[in-house]
């Protein structure tokens, strides 16, 4: 019974992870109706910057973090300006493959500048694992859960009451007619990938202390894990990519506790397209009706 | 487009098609000469193999991408369908039965396109529902899955690899099979489903408004690409002789789609050619390996940016390069 708890408690942190990232796949989905396959080594990059300003910089723990989720905004903010602004009115499929060529691109010169090979780093959380109960939660665990649930509970509050999140929210559900209103559409769209991008840096962040090594492929996996979620959630809704996060955490780490390690991700992607056959638009995603 | 089906009623042996059976002898006769003669370097020589193989992996994954319009990343897991089914198949074969080498290797290329094409089928229904993106993101969960459960499967080899395949690809057998798999899919592209594939991918409102029942012709597209990139991965396995599961990650899709973007989506001919360049290049710049992955990256984000340039309008304006196919059906989606 405990270990099923212990299980949960593990699905959740590492859904809680999916999550982070999942809400920036989501929030440009929502705006700029394309997926950023490169979100996910946008993760890869801020663990390297971790790295690199704690471990070559000898920085303290608070400005590194805060210079590391900065690092992964403004990468997010040029990656807009360069490669996809000047396709805001090409194909979706053009969009999609040069969103591929920047997530190679950022993996490469990663190998480039720090090789191939992973380089160990020491977790900057040092927590004492907590007992109740019977049940041992690891300090990493609870960090991280406080540390989603902060952000997810910031960002609800930053896109309903803010007027910047209204912003977001009229250009998500009609560009020409939020510019008529006066928003600045450019503007917001790269307010969202800042965003975006600074979630991912966290959930970088969260995913290093836990692993504790980096290397130049380590955001692939959790990136394409993170889009399902975002997928499974309904993408576009940011609801829906907490939940879908969640809800994948928990299947994965049930399905490698009890089924088999090496089918769970086998299980998590069969989970995607069976919930696709049945609604087609994700858990808590509207259905587009499709015009001539 | 009349005269051509006026033509193709007539006779087979006109003179378009004996000029292409010339071709065809010719280059046949050129491989001999490099293969078997001092030419070429051993090193060279080995390049042939994997350069037909990427060429029908990229032909077929044009259809689908090019022809369809539908982006699959899961292209590699057709291969790895093919690859490991067939080469089950002759190990089975070579230690079980009598069928000489040659007869094996004929029906384990089969039963690798068979058997990629039935797993097609299992992802062209999820097809019937999705459009654009989520497509992309089934492939790549299927292509995943496939090599999840490769890996997990006791008699695949597992994570360790299915060794002992026996090595029946030689330049010959690829060669015969490049020339088939590129006149079927012509004539395909060039016939009337092809057009219909076509139009689906142009406007598959407008398809379906008059009749195309649209689901049916995109299973039909993804599991011919399906069945041919079986057969490439059936190729692959007897020429490696060992097979694992990472030989058929998202990388590997990836691989096979920039050499279809570079060549050109919907051209069969740009295909070929960038599949020969791709596969040759990395190996004659030794020295720029390091850098292969990074320039691939950056021809591709140029090549997209380049072609909704206000420049290649400019050219396709003026006649001096090719109009691309719009893909309006993708387009429709964004308000």
């Amino acid at each position: 019974m405990e270990s099923i708890i212990e299980q949960l408690i593990n699905g959740l942190r590492s859904g809680s992870i999916y999550a982070l990232i999942a809400l920036g796949y989501t929030m440009v989905y929502g705006i700029a109706k394309m997926i950023n396959f490169a979100h996910g080594d946008i993760i890869m990059v801020g663990a390297y910057s971790l790295y690199v300003f704690i471990a070559r910089l000898k920085m303290p723990v608070v400005p590194a973090v805060i210079f590391t989720i900065l690092v992964c905004a403004i990468i997010g903010v040029v990656i807009e300006k360069v490669a996809y602004k000047p396709l805001r009115k090409a194909p979706p499929l053009a969009v999609l493959i040069t969103a591929i060529g920047v997530s190679y691109l950022l993996q490469n010169l990663a190998q480039l500048i720090f090789t191939a090979n992973p380089i160990t780093f020491k977790s900057i959380i040092n927590l004492k694992a907590v007992k109740i109960a019977g049940i041992t939660i690891p300090g990493i665990t609870l960090v991280t859960l406080v540390v989603t649930f902060i952000c997810m509970a910031a960002l609800t509050l930053f896109i309903n009451k803010t007027k910047a999140g209204s912003a977001m929210r009229a250009v998500s559900e009609d560009k020409a007619a939020a510019q008529l209103m006066g928003i600045n559409v450019n503007r917001t769209i790269s307010m969202t990938f800042a965003i975006g991008s600074a979630l991912a840096a966290v959930a970088g962040i969260i995913f290093i202390c836990q692993f504790q090594s980096v290397e130049p492929t380590l955001g692939a996996l959790p990136g394409i894990k993170a889009f399902v979620a975002a997928v499974l959630g309904g993408i576009g809704s940011v609801p829906g990519a907490m939940l879908g996060g969640l809800l994948l955490g928990v299947i994965e780490s049930v399905s490698k506790a009890y089924i088999s390690t090496q089918l769970a991700d086998a299980i998590v992607f069969g989970v995607l397209v069976i919930v696709l056959l049945v609604k087609p638009s994700g858990l808590l995603g509207k259905n587009s009706i499709e015009k001539v | 487009m009349g005269k051509e089906i006026a033509k193709k009623t007539g006779s087979i042996l006109n003179g378009k098609n004996l000029i292409k059976l010339a071709v065809i002898v010719i280059i046949y006769i050129l491989l001999m000469l490099v293969m078997e003669g001092d030419f070429a370097t051993r090193h060279f020589k080995s390049l042939l193999v994997p350069v037909g193989i990427n060429i029908i992996l990229a032909v077929s994954l044009n259809i689908t991408t090019g022809f369809l319009g539908e982006l699959s990343l899961g292209h590699a897991g057709f291969m790895a369908i093919g690859a490991y089914s067939g080469s089950l198949f002759t190990i089975f074969a070579q230690d079980h039965t009598g069928l000489p080498g040659p007869l094996a290797f004929i029906i384990g290329i089969i039963i690798g396109g068979i058997m990629a094409a039935l797993l097609g089928v299992v992802i062209g229904i999820p097809v019937l529902r999705l459009r654009g993106d989520y497509l992309a993101i089934v492939t790549l969960a299927f292509g995943e899955i496939v090599r999840s459960v490769i890996n997990f499967l006791g008699f695949t080899g597992g994570a360790r690899g299915l060794s002992g395949i026996p090595r029946y690809t030689n330049y010959k057998w690829v060669y015969a099979l490049v020339v088939i798999t590129l006149i079927v899919l012509a004539n395909l592209v060039r016939s009337r489903y092809g057009r219909v594939i076509s139009s689906i991918r142009d406007n598959s409102i407008a398809a379906e408004s008059i009749g195309i029942k649209v689901s049916n012709y995109k299973i039909m597209a993804f599991v011919i690409a399906a069945f041919f990139a079986g057969v490439a991965g059936v190729l692959f396995g007897h020429n490696l002789s060992v097979l694992k599961p990472t030989n058929f990650d998202y990388n590997k899709s990836i691989e096979i789609l920039v050499i279809v973007v570079l060549g050109g989506m919907g051209s069969i001919r740009g295909s070929v050619i960038s599949a020969i360049i791709l596969t040759l290049l990395p190996e004659f710049l030794r020295d720029a390996s390091e850098y292969r992955m990074l320039l691939y990256a950056l021809a591709l984000i140029i090549i997209m940016l380049f072609n909704s340039s206000e420049i290649r309008q400019k050219l396709e304006d003026s006649g001096k390069l090719p109009k691309l196919p719009k893909f309006p059906t993708l387009k429709a989606r964004i308000k």
